[in-house]
């Protein structure tokens, strides 16, 4: 019930949004949110109609970030076991 | 897909189980409160991921699941109203009532209509003005600003014909009632949707009052597994708090104008839930002002009496203390095409999901 993905705004016209996910295109109510905040190109959480929130990039920046380092870090950790011949915990 | 692809890296997945199983050091039971979360979980068959010590359990955050059949038996009730129209999301059709479902009231010409959004329900309204639309309001917090939002609507628009037959429930109140129960969990998986109307501060209650953490996640298996790998760093360093994961969606105060919404349109009532029974200020009322809209107060109609099915365990498995393999109807006599409990009936019920993805 509670499932959304992210949409991509193509088109505002009022308090609607025309947004795709993949191929599809779904209209949605922009009234739950600040609309002077939201700009076509921009990600928003559609769930029954409604855009719930509009997706931080910069919050899903950092995140990816994150993993990124944590990737590295155990790359890190490998090559070290690899040559230490040991498994660090 | 953007915002969704990043989060199912398969090596991702995998670095973030070794972690896991590095750092666990004792058994923990995590338990995610919602359906979307368990179908996630079941479709990524991410507990073949985990460590051995590191469960998952599912909760009660299915409300199709979590309805009373009275809830059901009352909308097959007022579907057979000749002046009826029933509205409602498709996940509540198929679901069993004492001795019907809408699903055969539609078969026998009732006129009961699958919407995506309540706000086709209420252009059918609109285009109805003779018939009574009664719009099935169910779901939690993440659907409750739907239906206040159209409710706000039909009233400014004075949609007379226009009413809603409320299930909605919050969320906290079941969180806690498990742990009152006695059941045994470490931690939660917050729902990320929920969470992204009613924000962190909904949660703060559990880690005082119980000294249990919840982390509210994302629905991608990345998502997931991080959640999981915070919530058992909180489990090892016994600093249990609520923490955000899902945080490209989800701010610490939520969305204020959708709370703002449910706070015009419905108040608390106690409110039945399948497995837990009756737990205080667990539902959602419309609030007096809206009467007008409310099909409880403005429909008159005769209830069958309720009829629970015999054997059925979706009660302690929505608690947790049972998992759908548990029960002897699971597959047999109850399966997704011929459902005897609610958990078989929705995609996002433990039991459906579990047939699906982990038979």
């Amino acid at each position: 019930m509670c499932l959304s993905i992210p949409a991509r705004v193509d088109r505002i016209d009022g308090h609607m949004a025309v947004c795709t996910v993949g191929e599809s295109s779904y209209e949605a109510s922009l009234e739950m949110l600040d609309m002077s905040e939201i700009q076509v190109g921009d990600y928003v959480l559609i769930h029954t109609g409604f855009a719930l929130q509009k997706l931080d990039e910069e919050e899903a920046l950092e995140t990816l970030k994150t993993f990124e380092e944590f990737r590295n870090l155990n790359k890190d950790l490998d090559i070290e076991e690899q040559q230490h011949n040991t498994r660090i915990t | 897909m953007k915002h969704i692809d990043e989060y199912r890296d398969k090596e991702l997945v995998r670095l973030f189980a070794e972690e896991i199983k590095k750092i666990a050091s004792r058994p923990v039971k995590i338990m995610e409160v919602c359906g979307g979360h368990t179908m996630s979980i079941q479709k990524f068959g991410l507990p073949y991921l985990l460590p051995e010590n590191v469960e998952l359990i599912s909760g009660p955050g299915c409300p199709v699941c979590v309805t009373s059949r009275k809830y059901i038996d009352q909308a097959v009730a007022y579907s057979r109203l000749p002046d009826v129209i029933i509205t409602t999301y498709g996940d509540l059709l198929r679901v069993p009532g004492s001795t019907s479902s809408l699903d055969q009231e539609k078969a026998l010409g009732a006129d009961i209509r699958i919407v995506y959004s309540v706000l086709d329900a209420l252009l059918i309204a609109k285009s109805n003005r003779r018939k009574k639309i009664v719009f099935l309001g169910i779901g939690f917090e993440t659907t409750a600003p739907g239906s206040a939002a159209a409710i706000i609507k039909a009233a400014m628009a004075g949609l007379r014909n226009f009413f809603v037959f409320s299930a909605h429930k919050v969320m906290p109140p079941a969180m806690e009632a498990l742990i009152d129960e006695g059941v045994m969990i470490d931690g939660y998986l917050g729902p990320g949707h929920v969470s992204t109307i009613t924000g962190e501060k909904i949660y703060y209650p559990i880690p005082e009052k119980y000294g249990l953490g919840v982390v509210i996640s994302g629905f991608e298996p990345v998502d997931v597994m991080q959640s999981v790998l915070m919530l058992v760093q909180q489990i090892e360093n016994k600093t249990p708090k609520v923490e955000i994961q899902y945080t490209r969606v989800v701010k610490p105060e939520g969305n204020l104008k959708a709370q703002q919404m449910m706070e015009e349109v419905f108040e608390f009532r106690d409110d039945w839930w399948r497995g837990l029974g009756v737990l205080k200020n667990s539902g959602l009322k419309i609030r007096e002002q809206y009467a007008r809209h409310d099909a409880e107060q403005m429909i008159e109609v005769e209830v069958e009496e309720t009829i629970e099915p015999k054997g059925c365990i979706c009660g302690e498995i929505l608690k947790g203390i049972k998992k759908p393999k548990d029960c002897k109807l699971f597959g047999t006599v109850c399966t997704p095409t011929d459902p005897v409990g609610a958990c078989m009936v929705s995609n996002e019920g433990s039991c459906a999901a579990y047939y699906m993805y982990n038979r």
